[in-house]
């Protein structure tokens, strides 16, 4: 028998609640472990819990070291009885949100606090990308050292000229996501862009440009996993998971990479779920670069890749538009902190589905495509995930 | 088409030398034995022993059935699929660099690599350009695959990205430490020709004339020096002449007597030979390495290599030549010491190894035997490469094959 035809569990007793973002920093003093306890504390007073409410953890950072969520729940006073440590980075949301409902849903916890948290200390960055991966180091960063910049660079490159998709196309993306930014008071940009100013942005690694990139900073989320009667007796506002997928080191044979683990498992995620992308009101989708924006609404069903141009072209991607895109700004408009940018689309998502928007409300919204993309261990994204999640009930 | 470089402008002695970086350094161990088989110019990738799978960036388990993983050389063409130019850097040798082209290169071999690419592979050639890879070291001894035109373009050479992985000769100024004997001549000559600026040519007695002088003195290019590398205050007054003006060191001197260790040796020859061999290469490196470290990122003509000419027998010891064999062991391994030093300031150290050379100390020695002119070619491509192991002559190629597949065993042959 085949064993990805075995019929998933549905996520029954289990939902999603109380989105908090610990506002974005460019550059901070403060440690993971600050950053942290400021997550657990947003969601103290966003649930009125303290430390001994919270019987399970999932952490997601890349500036915790040398510690990870053992270290953690030590220095944060916490005894949980079901832990994890995600190293998944732009995964890392999805991921735990799966995680976490299963050990509610079989009763090895009640209430588990997802994190995500890192710092941004001044030359943080570069030397994360040193130590990031074995392969990186060995046979990435020493040519050129661009980063994941040339990285992306090169699936773009790739990407474009395989799908006819110009540069125009993530002009749209990526200042539709700007537009969106505008009313979150937390998006580090915060001023318009235009399809003109992206266009003559400076060259970073060609074709990737300056608005193509995000901006690394510090930062926070976090929300919380628990049953329907918790989330009753806490007064919480609550979402369901209608369906997940995780897929890694999806199509190791492309020689470069033109699509993620998403269409792997695409059928899975949208017949569990019992809808189809047309119900989405709204995307959020892992952005670190246009590029992987555009892979992922092809391979989560919204276009063919022939089609991404034409697509892109004729779709509304701002809050009032006919397909909301990254409604807070995404990472391209709001930053990056670390491990937390594969945690901003959950939360994102749970505030508009539950009608707690940082700005802009999606109009009527109910339902959400939440996308995770992360970890750039040699040439490509080796980590996808993703989550349908819908409105239970609004408190 | 690749510009020739210009030669370069003398320097303002007042103003503050670039200072040379290297790029990101740590690696795998896997990757350090890229590294090692990179220096001796070989192509190599891993197989896999059970599947036959080749596989890239290195690993330490085939990632199709987990067998484990030898290096085999493997065919160099590919087809570049994507490229950049990098045109930002947070890595400090990088961003002296800028812009940096790198591409996406389909091995013929099978996998999918990252790779530096030369600036005469055509423009927007990603989408199927064939190329031909080599396998380079970086100014910090680290493997990288290089992708060049697949035929010779003019000037290819020059290419600015290409020249940091190398030490090639071309408008550099070269120190040769023995200039008295053939070898020493040969390799200055062979220097000049590939178009080095200049050749200081060392001479440890310059009261007393020598065979080949003549023509040495003729030679356009080539400056005798007084160097005696026996001699610390030799060295060391040398250095403080030439100091910032050599790019290239190339130790030539050496010491070769016959003998054997309990029967027909002399204690003088060996200390002699010590002192020659062994103390001279660390006088040397002592007196123009930290010179030479401070301009390895000082234009066309910064600082490269550390060049030393070794007795191959060094890994294996020699009957007849046993203290000559004895001081080349210290001397690589001296070597070795000094590699690691300059790894971390840039500066290639490389060393060419010698069977017996055809000269008046080998005149029992049946051939086949090295001539001088020889140990100049191998000298010029181990630069002109970036190379950092190079046997020349039929002998020392036998010795460290034989060495490299059992070294204890070709320990006791050349021994016997």
């Amino acid at each position: 028998m085949d064993p990805s035809s075995r019929r998933r569990a549905s996520y029954d007793g289990a939902v999603v609640c109380a989105p908090v973002t610990v506002p974005y920093v460019r550059f901070s003093p403060q440690t993971a472990h600050w950053w942290t306890g400021a997550a657990l504390s947003a969601l103290g007073r966003a649930a009125g819990i303290g430390p001994n409410d919270i019987d399970g953890i999932c952490y997601s950072s890349f500036s915790a070291h040398p510690d990870t969520v053992v270290g953690m729940v030590q220095h944060l006073g916490l005894s949980p009885r079901w832990m994890d440590h995600i190293p998944t980075g732009g995964a890392s949301g999805v991921m735990a949100l799966r995680r976490a409902a299963r050990a509610v849903q079989a009763g090895d916890a009640d209430l588990v606090a997802c994190v995500a948290a890192d710092t941004n200390h001044i030359d943080s960055f570069r030397q994360t990308l040193t130590q990031f991966s074995r392969f990186s180091q060995d046979a990435t960063y020493p040519y050129g050292f661009g980063g994941p910049n040339a990285t992306f660079a090169l699936i773009t490159d790739n990407f474009m000229r395989e799908y006819g998709v110009g540069r125009e196309s993530f002009a749209k993306l990526c200042v539709a996501q700007r537009d969106n930014a505008l009313s979150n008071p937390h998006a580090l940009m915060k001023k318009p862009l235009s399809v003109e100013q992206y266009m003559a942005a400076r060259p970073i690694s060609d074709p990737v440009h300056l608005f193509d990139c995000v901006m690394p900073c510090a930062g926070a989320e976090a929300f919380l996993v628990t049953t329907p009667e918790r989330a009753e007796a806490l007064g919480l506002s609550a979402a369901r998971i209608a369906a997940t997928i995780e897929r890694h080191n999806a199509f190791p044979d492309d020689s470069v990479q033109t699509r993620g683990g998403w269409e792997c498992d695409i059928d899975a995620l949208w017949s569990d779920a019992g809808c189809c992308p047309a119900d989405m009101d709204m995307v959020e989708a892992y952005d670190d670069y246009p590029v992987i924006v555009a892979m992922q609404l092809a391979d989560l069903g919204f276009c063919a890749k022939a089609d991404l141009a034409g697509f892109i072209a004729r779709t509304d991607f701002t809050v009032a538009g006919d397909l909301p895109l990254n409604t807070n700004g995404g990472q391209l408009s709001a930053g990056q902190a670390g491990a937390a940018g594969g945690y901003q689309n959950v939360t994102e998502a749970l505030r508009q589905i539950l009608h707690c928007p940082l700005g802009r409300q999606v109009p009527d919204a109910r339902r959400a495509l939440v996308s995770g993309f992360g970890m750039v261990n040699y040439d490509r994204g080796v980590c996808t995930g993703a989550a349908v999640l819908e409105q239970e009930v609004v408190r | 088409m690749t510009e020739p470089l210009d030669k370069p402008k003398r320097k303002d002695p007042l103003k503050r030398s670039h200072v040379g970086h290297v790029p990101p350094a740590p690696r795998s161990r896997a990757a350090k034995a890229m590294a090692v088989r990179a220096g001796q110019g070989r192509f190599v990738l891993q197989v896999c022993k059970d599947c036959a799978e080749t596989t890239y960036p290195p690993r330490d388990r085939c990632p199709k059935c987990w067998g484990e993983l030898v290096w085999r050389d493997q065919p160099d063409g590919a087809t570049l699929v994507a490229e950049t130019t990098v045109r930002t850097s947070m890595d400090l040798f990088f961003r002296d660099h800028l812009p940096w082209r790198i591409g996406t290169a389909k091995l013929d071999a099978g996998p999918v690599a990252i790779v530096h690419v030369h600036g005469d592979v055509a423009d927007g050639a990603a989408g199927g350009a064939r190329v031909r890879l080599k396998l380079c070291l970086d100014r910090g001894g680290n493997p990288a695959l290089f992708a060049l035109p697949e035929t010779e373009t003019p000037n290819m050479q020059d290419d600015p990205q290409l020249r940091t992985f190398t030490a090639n000769p071309k408008h550099r100024r070269v120190l040769v430490t023995d200039g008295r004997g053939p070898v020493g001549q040969a390799v200055a000559e062979g220097l000049i020709e590939a178009g080095a600026a200049t050749v200081f040519l060392g001479n440890a007695d310059p009261l007393m004339r020598y065979p080949g002088q003549a023509s040495i003195e003729a030679c356009e290019g080539i400056e005798t020096v007084p160097l005696d590398i026996g001699d610390t205050r030799s060295v060391a007054e040398l250095a403080g002449q030439l100091g910032g003006r050599v790019d290239i060191l190339v130790n030539t001197a050496g010491f070769t007597r016959e003998g054997g260790v309990g029967f027909g040796g002399k204690i003088t020859d060996l200390q002699a030979g010590l002192d020659i061999d062994v103390t001279g290469l660390m006088r040397l490196a002592q007196a123009f390495a930290p010179a030479m470290s401070g301009r390895s990122d000082d234009g066309v003509n910064a600082a490269a290599a550390f060049v030393d000419v070794a007795s191959v027998y060094g890994l294996t010891g020699r009957s007849g030549f046993a203290g000559m064999a004895a001081s080349a062991a210290a001397r690589l391994t001296l070597l070795a010491g000094l590699k690691s030093e300059m790894r971390q300031t840039g500066i290639r150290v490389m060393s060419v190894l010698t069977g017996p050379v055809d000269d008046e100390w080998h005149q029992s020695v049946l051939p086949p035997k090295v001539a001088p002119r020889q140990v100049a070619r191998a000298v010029v491509d181990t630069l002109a490469n970036g190379h950092d192991l190079t046997p020349v002559g039929d002998i020392a190629k036998d010795v460290l094959a034989r060495w490299q597949a059992d070294p204890l065993l070709t320990i006791r042959e050349e021994t016997e």
